[in-house]
């Protein structure tokens, strides 16, 4: 069990417990005798269900993942491309229905999440693009009388001797064969699309305002509806003025739900304002005086116990006793809320015999099961449209579907097709945030500062508990979630005397993903402690971390890089310091340096350096510019973000008490991707978390002040 | 009933005077390409142009647009604001792309007033558009490419 613990991954894990397997082609509509949605138009070439040629030789791939910015609507389109030999300005994406074909590989689910969408398609993606090249081939073969050894593809067309035959011509001849079972693919030397950076497809309706998001839709039977909710878990609705809602001219209706009380108005300007005369009273029952305060006094106290040991070995607490030096540290991390910039939404047409939702989703199967739980229809009824999603970092990757299920509820007590919309507010105070967290460690040094014992308890909320990989993820009532990739790191993982428990706590405040999921926590505390066991040992903090990474040569390697390209090691002005981070995630290696100025409490980050080893680049731009959002989206968590309670109640608001980065802070960054042949890892949240103790590394190297809870300003 | 012109379109709509721009062109009249993000003035997904002006719409109401002319993203269409959306596709800007028309429509603004910004001058100009998915680097870089251009 030990060993398997220890041995822990992300992949490996999840493998263990999936169905599909990378690879596998689902012949398209006929998954388990059932028909779906996908049933394509004849005339085209569908050889499975991840693209369709027409005879125009327009090449539309569909997209089993969604589209929230991190750029798979060109990414997995350049994967089938690729092995198509396509022409590129013919190729165009959409999201695909929700169905068993299009499941993640690796999770028993549609779901897109955990930086696994390029991963996890690599080879499904490359192979469908194959298989339709194969019978393109073969259609052109028979029709000039010749083998397809010699045929030759490129650009959209086939070429048989002199003759070019384009791909559209052969699209009926090609329709009629049976797909082979295996092709081969490329040798990566021979790829011309995987590994050039290519220009997004959905850019230029993201420039026009026709990109349709989920807040976008339109259904010309539809109210719009403002919800009353209560972030506390359990709470109930003591009273509400429905009168006085419907008294506003154009509210139609007021309707009580599970979660709260819907109001329905033509527009949304209406539903508000009808919502804000509910004057709604809730009973919060015994977690009526939940405060922040009370909160970390019982983390704290909880840190004191101990909890479930995760990870035990050798006798920890002698080998403290005859440490050198011994590093005792805490590091505390608040709930953050992910604001995605489209506020949440869902659209719902629910009828006697189907039930159709468009939105903005990570999580097509659970909100066909949830909306199938609340209305009774059999899941294959529910039909769930994607549609692009303005923002998640998580927020619509979320274990119970919570506004999908929501707006399902509110087309179900009112009979009518709505349209659901969250506010501002309701976002920064709805709940299913990153969990707050307490990591308290004790580190005994050698003599020469290498780590020989470590203790560690980390206080916090379970992520995957009551979620679809509870069974997978949470060991021995261990949510491995709680301390991703702590055990796991080189340096611990090597210890022979250590032990790591986990208090978990029980809250009415719903937790979920947040972009980087335990990463977006452990990252700081780790790296924080790694830079305070350099100074212990009065080592400069790179190196320290090079000599204790340096069996991980991956890790090692983006470390010296940045160490190179950061201009590490040279002297500053007072008030100034260069600050690192580095660690391993979603199956790439990322280490960033914060070039950072203090003056009393004000605080400019002038640059990061970051570099990143995450395998096969497939888009290198799109790498580039999800390091570059993951610096701006980490900065404005480091900086700015915290949700605090008092008397069961959100203290934050909107953008002027929540704040996210501007344009003025967003400091220089400079990217480099390490060169490799290594499979593709996962991109979108593998340098989150280290922008945060990058910064506050960086602080401590300007100023000697040691900043141990987030976010840096309630704390500088 | 209110006379609005948008886009060079005149429209008469049937809404309380105090109803927000943003809402009377999202939900009334279905042009979508203009977002709602905070409806606090904090964040300028909302931006649109009146009478040249950029202004908030979630927190403007409609009888300040009566008999006045609207243009959003979807009817920009000048020099500027073709060369603005022209560098925000060369340099790839958006991800998520939800906050990107009122990037835009404030970078038209500032490049109108001001043919060749500074950092200083993008940084005045565009500090009230959030991008949480955090395309600042690009949103620079693109603005000072369409000043070129
Ligand atoms: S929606 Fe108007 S400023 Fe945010
Ligand atoms: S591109 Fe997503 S908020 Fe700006």
């Amino acid at each position: 069990m030990m060993e398997e613990i220890l041995n822990f991954n992300r992949r490996e894990f999840f493998r263990s417990s999936a169905i599909l397997t990378t690879g596998l082609l689902v012949p398209f509509y006929s998954f388990g005798g059932k028909k779906f949605e996908t049933a394509p138009d004849p005339s085209t070439l569908a050889p499975n269900s991840y693209l369709r040629i027409g005879t125009d030789g327009h090449v539309k791939v569909l997209l089993s993942r969604c589209e929230l910015g991190q750029g798979i609507w060109t990414a997995l389109p350049m994967l089938i491309a690729e092995e198509l030999d396509a022409d590129w300005r013919r190729v165009s994406a959409e999201h695909a229905p929700a169905a068993i074909e299009y499941y993640h590989t690796m999770y028993d689910t549609q779901r897109t999440g955990g930086s696994t969408s390029v991963v996890s398609e690599f080879d499904r993606y490359r192979k469908a693009g194959a298989t339709a090249r194969y019978l393109l081939v073969q259609a052109a073969a028979a029709r000039y009388k010749t083998d397809m050894a010699s045929c030759r593809t490129e650009n959209g067309v086939v070429l048989v001797g002199g003759r070019k035959i384009a791909y559209g011509d052969l699209v009926q001849d090609a329709a009629k064969l049976t797909p082979p079972t295996d092709v081969p693919l490329k040798d990566p030397s021979a790829w011309k699309l995987i590994g050039k950076s290519t220009k997004r497809l959905d850019t230029p309706d993201k420039c026009n305002g026709k990109a349709i998001f989920g807040l976008d839709v339109r259904q010309p039977d539809a109210l719009v509806a403002a919800v009353a909710r209560n972030l506390i878990e359990g709470s109930k609705v003591k009273s509400y003025d429905r009168e006085k809602a419907l008294a506003i001219p154009g509210v139609k209706e007021v309707v009580p739900i599970p979660q709260g009380v819907a109001v329905l108005a033509d527009n949304f300007w209406t539903a508000r304002r009808g919502r804000d005369a509910l004057n709604v009273q809730w009973d919060l029952g015994e977690y009526a005086s939940l405060s922040s305060e009370g909160i970390w006094a019982d983390y704290r106290s909880r840190a004191d116990k101990g909890g479930i040991v995760a990870v035990e070995a050798g006798d920890v607490d002698k080998t403290l006793a005859s440490a050198a030096k011994v590093v005792s540290v805490e590091y505390y991390q608040p709930f953050i809320a992910h604001a995605p910039m489209e506020p949440l939404n869902a659209t719902v047409r629910l009828g006697s015999s189907k039930c159709e939702v468009w939105t903005g989703t990570q999580t097509q199967t659970d909100d066909q099961n949830a909306a199938a739980e609340i209305t009774g229809l059999p899941k294959e009824q529910v039909f769930i449209h994607t549609v692009f999603l303005g923002g998640s970092f998580g927020r619509r990757n979320i274990t119970r579907s919570d506004f999908v299920r929501e707006a399902v509820e509110v087309a179900k007590a009112s009979g009518k097709t709505v349209k659901t919309v969250w506010t501002r507010e309701d976002d920064i105070q709805g709940g299913r945030y990153r969990p707050a967290f307490l990591h308290r460690f004790k580190v005994g040094l050698d003599k020469e500062g290498r780590p020989i014992a470590w203790k560690q308890v980390s206080v916090g909320q379970s992520v995957m508990t009551g979620g679809p990989f509870e069974k997978v993820a949470v060991i021995n009532g261990v949510d491995q979630y709680s301390i991703e990739g702590m055990q796991q790191a080189v340096h611990v993982k090597a210890l022979e005397n250590k032990k790591i428990e986990v208090n978990t706590t029980v809250l009415p405040i719903g937790i979920d993903n947040w972009r980087a999921v335990g990463l977006s926590h452990t990252i700081f505390a780790m790296e924080s402690l790694s830079d305070e066991m350099a100074h212990a040992a009065g080592k400069d903090p790179l190196d320290y971390r090079l000599m204790l990474y340096r069996d991980e040569p991956r890790l090692a390697g983006v470390l010296s890089l940045v160490k190179e390209k950061s201009g590490w090691g040279k002297t500053m002005p007072k008030g100034r310091g260069l600050g690192v981070a580095a660690f391993k995630g979603m199956g790439s290696f990322a280490a960033l340096v914060a070039d950072v100025t203090v003056n009393g409490k004000e605080l400019k980050v002038h640059k990061f350096t970051c570099v990143v080893d995450c395998g096969i680049a497939v888009n290198p731009d799109g790498i580039l510019a999800q390091v570059e959002s993951s610096v701006g989206h980490g900065l404005s968590a480091t900086l700015y973000s915290e949700v605090t309670l008092k008397d069961g109640k959100v203290l934050q608001h909107n953008f002027y008490d929540y704040k996210s980065l501007r344009i003025e802070e967003m400091p220089e960054v400079e990217i480099h991707i390490v060169p490799s042949r290594e499979k593709p890892g996962g991109i979108g949240e593998a340098a989150v978390g280290q922008v945060m103790p990058a910064v506050t590394n960086a602080i401590y190297a300007a100023t000697g002040k040691r900043i141990r809870s987030l976010p840096v300003y309630s704390n500088l | 009933m209110i006379t609005l012109k948008v886009n060079g379109v005149s429209y008469g709509v049937d809404v309380p005077d105090e109803m927000p721009i943003l809402w009377v062109l999202r939900d009334v009249l279905g042009l979508t390409g203009t977002k709602f993000g905070c409806a606090a003035a904090q964040c300028g997904a909302c931006m649109v142009h009146l009478d040249g002006d950029g202004i908030r719409s979630c927190v403007t109401p409609v009888a300040r647009a009566a008999d006045r002319e609207i243009v959003t993203i979807e009817g920009l269409n000048d020099a500027i604001g073709r060369s603005v959306q022209a560098a925000w596709e060369e340099v790839d800007v958006p991800q998520c792309g939800y906050c990107q028309s009122g990037q835009i429509m404030a970078a038209t603004i500032l490049l109108r007033e001001n043919p060749a910004p500074t950092d200083d001058d993008i940084n005045h100009a565009m500090s009230g558009n959030i991008c949480r998915c955090g395309t600042y680097k690009r949103i620079r870089a693109a603005i000072h490419l369409a000043a070129k251009t």
